[in-house]
């Protein structure tokens, strides 16, 4: 029932690891107003995402609302290889939290 | 009515799902707690110093700052910043003329990459600046945007 709401693609090219991940979030920044009510929207983003590969953290983000609904990030890192695991997970303002496990291809 | 019970259940379980993955992660996720003060500091120079440490930077032209000349959509603008600066272990983007200029930042693994893509938004026409932590030290490069529609939502 629940979307998938990480998608990630890591790909080797040559010696680097090559990592895009698309997530689905509303990234609200807390300024916007509802048209109906005229009240703000209450703020609610994702304020930390970290990939992790054999253990190590490779990159951990930390974001304010000012990145982009459904954000996307990308970055590269050496020591991987072809069917390593690559987790990737999103914390947000509110304590939700997602993860998601890909393999390098 | 039944219907109704059915998708309730669903509903519950979907969040004990959301629940559980959040518990499984709580134990790796206790990283530094998110950086607060510098996401609330209205002043750039500010913001650097409680994200990277320090405003003295130096201006590199080994970093790269990839970002449309204009951006049509504020709420949608794509850049990378990426450099070839040695030891990178932090990287910061900042938007000088939103209402909290720094709007992220990336703590980089040992064998990771000077490079990050992201999609950010834009208040109005404004620098982007984007800081580099190499060998301890700070460098910067800037790129102006001009953005046509605002991305704040106003």
């Amino acid at each position: 029932m629940a979307k998938k709401s990480i998608r990630v693609r890591a790909k080797m090219k040559g010696d680097v690891v090559e990592v895009k991940a698309l997530m689905t979030h509303p990234m609200e920044t807390g300024m916007r107003k509802d048209k109906k009510t005229g009240k703000k929207i209450p703020a609610h983003f994702i304020n930390e995402v970290v990939a992790e590969h054999k253990g190590n953290k490779v990159i951990v983000a930390h974001w304010s609302a000012a990145i982009s609904k459904n954000p996307y990030i990308a970055f590269k890192f050496t020591g991987g290889a072809k069917g390593d695991a690559i987790m990737i997970s999103w914390k947000d303002n509110k304590g939700e939290s997602a993860s998601t496990e890909t393999k390098i291809g | 009515m039944k219907r109704r019970s059915f998708l309730k259940g669903t509903v519950a379980s979907g969040m004990l799902g959301v629940a559980a993955t959040a518990g499984l992660l709580t134990p790796k996720m206790v990283l530094a707690a998110w950086p607060k003060a510098a996401f609330e500091a209205k002043d750039l120079n500010q913001g650097m110093e409680l994200i990277m440490g320090s405003s003295d930077t130096t201006e590199s032209n080994k970093i790269k700052v990839k970002a449309p000349d204009i951006a049509e959509n504020g709420a949608v603008v794509p850049i990378t910043i990426s450099t070839s600066l040695p030891d990178v272990s932090q990287m910061a983007v900042f938007i000088a003329k939103n209402p909290v200029p720094l709007c992220s930042s990336y703590d980089l693994g040992p064998t990771t990459m000077g490079f990050v893509s992201c999609r950010v938004k834009m208040g109005k026409t404004s620098d982007l600046v984007a800081v580099v932590k190499s060998g301890g030290k700070l460098y910067s490069a800037k790129k102006a945007v001009k953005v046509t529609i605002g991305g704040c939502g106003g």
